[in-house]
Formats: structure tokens, sequence, C-alpha cells
């Protein structure tokens, strides 16, 4: 899983039927030092998060492995709103 | 398989209920000869590594096999604690 956090939200009314109910948030990944990364992903969201979250994002075809994504054309899933980082180094 | 050390731990309270039981940790990727390779990445940690131990993680799917669960978001996975590299230079 990658760390991320949600800057937006995507809505879209013609899509793959399969994706229908589903929310699209934008993550952007973030160093452990919370920086916002260039990188993002547009992830099924879940957990609900809310913008501003920082969330994980599991990505491949383990992205699937969610009663909400079960057999769809999904490959990243905001799995979690992170509470706290304990960071060691 | 791929070759990390343990660098923290992340809480998160509001989750996929497939990951209830299981402890998340921050891996830092490394090299063979145990420099950083990229940016950290956060796995389900099975084989109860601690901070600073270097472990050896598995991705993609595969990632969810060593889980007690049938399904979960799951795509890297700390199965072993790393006693010792012999690295043969080249």
């Amino acid at each position: 899983m990658v760390l991320g956090k949600v800057v937006g939200t995507v809505w879209a009314t013609r899509k793959d039927d399969d994706l229908v109910g589903m929310k699209f948030q934008i993550v952007k990944h973030i160093g452990l030092d919370y920086k916002l990364k260039e990188t993002f992903v547009i992830a099924v969201d879940t957990v609900q998060a809310g913008v501003g979250d920082v969330v994980l994002v599991t990505s491949g075809s383990s992205a699937r492995q969610t009663a909400v994504t079960k057999n769809k054309p999904v490959d990243a899933v905001i799995v979690a709103v992170v509470d706290k980082l304990d960071v060691v180094d | 398989m791929f070759l990390g050390k343990v660098i923290g731990t992340v809480w998160a309270t509001r989750k996929d209920e497939n990951l209830r039981r299981f402890k998340l940790q921050f891996v830092q990727p490394l090299t063979a000869a145990r420099q950083e390779a990229g940016s950290p990445i956060v796995a389900v940690d099975m084989a109860g590594a601690g901070p600073g131990e270097t472990i050896i993680y598995i991705t993609a799917r595969e990632a969810v096999i060593p889980l007690p669960v049938d399904m979960a978001p799951v795509d890297a996975t700390i199965v072993g604690i790393v006693d010792r590299i012999d690295l043969a230079e080249k």
C-alpha cells in the first residue's frame, strides 16, 4: 500500500457499467513528511475518506479484494484513513 | 519478493473491515547491499517485525495469501525477518 492525501473527487456519468455507484477520489502520493508528491492516482473510495484525509491506497489486482470492487475494473482503492504515523528514523 | 527495513508503523481505525486485525508497518525497500531503493511503502506485518529490522516482503495479489482472511485489499505483506545476507560481490 502507499500513503496519499485525498485532494479531490472525479465525477463521471458516462462510464463502464461496473463502475456505477463508486466514488472516485483523486489521491496525491505523499512522503513520510506529509509533503505532496507530483504523482497521483484515481482510487475508488470504500471507506468514506474526505478531501484532506491522509489515506492508504492499494493498487493492482489486490484492489479488487473488497466487497465494492470485487470483479470490477478497478486497480486502485482507498483502504484506510490514517490516524497516526510512527516513523523511527 | 523484496528486501526492506521496517521504519515505522501506521495506525488507522477507519479501514476496510478485512484489515481489522493486521499490523501495518512502514517499509523502506532495500537493495541486497542494504541501500535505500525507492520510496517507503506500507505492508501488513505477518512476521512480527520490529522497527529497524530487515525483512522480506511480497507484493501484488500474492500478498493476500499469507493473511488469515479470504479477501483483503492488501498489495504488500511482510513474510520474513532476515538474519543474514550473503552477497557475492560482482
